[in-house]
């Protein structure tokens, strides 16, 4: 392991750099043939008001792979991550345009644990709606 | 109906080897946007002290799930797949998927709850390499929505 960030370095409450994440109709495309999950409510708009969905709607996983990158752009190493979990509190609804949606994620460090680990806690939102609950990861650093 | 409550504990023989190729790491990893190159070039990986490219934290995802189809599709239990929604994912790594791997799940039943007319499903799946390390567990929460009234 050689994460970047130092224990030492880190308090509870440090703050991680937030990042933004577009995420248009063509990103859900190319997303569901890489993870294999083709639901048609993450392409198509008439299935997914059928089922009673305001619009197609991002994968969940692929929130939660974007979320996670808080994480690992900060530590460099993304081998160094020992948890993550995440809640689908509310679904990234991605309109047919050109902007798409904004994922906008934020973490900071609750918890120093033993063993050079930390526990961050990890906020992500869009369009003003929290769409990750209790979105943890535990991360082992230098 | 909810689901039968003698169906917790209950696991699934382990699934025949998926095998984690260099190539499937890197399109999984363009199509979240992921830059970092221990991804995509043995090299940086292995200044990281991993032997080869390593796979982004949730793409072991893909292969829990589908191993978790085992669950999902017993008749006996007869879950109603097209009323599911995805609640809540948690993983915990022993070391991350990498390149060569071949990795087997072996599925469980932990949870099942009935609340408010949902269903609740948690599954387990843990993931092992061909040497029986473990890797990675993965734990999926379905929520299979009431049915209307009629």
């Amino acid at each position: 392991m050689a994460a970047k960030i130092a224990y030492d370095d880190v308090e509870v409450g440090t703050e991680l750099p937030a990042q933004t994440f577009p995420v248009t109709r063509a990103t859900l495309v190319r997303y569901a043939g890489a993870s294999g999950d083709f639901n048609p409510i993450h392409w198509n708009e008439k299935f997914a008001k059928e089922v009673g969905l305001p619009d197609v709607i991002a994968h969940g996983m692929f929130t939660m792979a974007e979320a996670i990158r808080v994480v690992t752009d900060w530590t460099g190493d993304p081998g160094a991550v020992v948890e993550y979990g995440v809640r689908f509190t509310k679904p990234v609804v991605v309109p047919n345009d050109d902007q798409g949606a904004l994922i906008e994620v934020s973490g900071k460090v609750a918890a120093k644990l033993d063993d050079n680990a930390v526990r961050v806690d990890l906020t992500a939102t869009s369009d003003g709606q929290k769409v990750l609950g209790m979105s943890r990861a535990v991360v082992r650093l230098a | 109906m909810a689901l039968d409550q003698s169906f917790v504990g209950r696991t699934y023989p382990p699934t025949a080897p998926y095998e984690v190729g260099r190539e499937k790491i890197r399109e999984f990893a363009e199509a979240v946007g992921e830059t970092n190159p221990v991804y995509t070039d043995p090299e940086a990986a292995k200044a990281f002290g991993h032997p080869d490219v390593i796979a982004p934290p949730t793409f072991v995802f893909s292969i829990t799930f589908r191993a978790a189809g085992l669950v999902i599709e017993d008749p006996q239990l007869g879950l109603d797949y097209s009323r599911v929604v995805h609640g809540d994912q948690k993983f915990a790594y022993s070391r991350p998927v990498r390149a060569g791997d071949r990795l087997t799940v072996t599925s469980a039943i932990e949870g099942i709850k009935s609340l408010a007319g949902n269903d609740i499903l948690d599954i387990r799946g843990e993931v092992h390499d061909e040497a029986g390390e473990h890797v990675v567990t993965a734990w999926t929460k379905l929520v299979a929505r009431a049915a209307e009234e009629a």
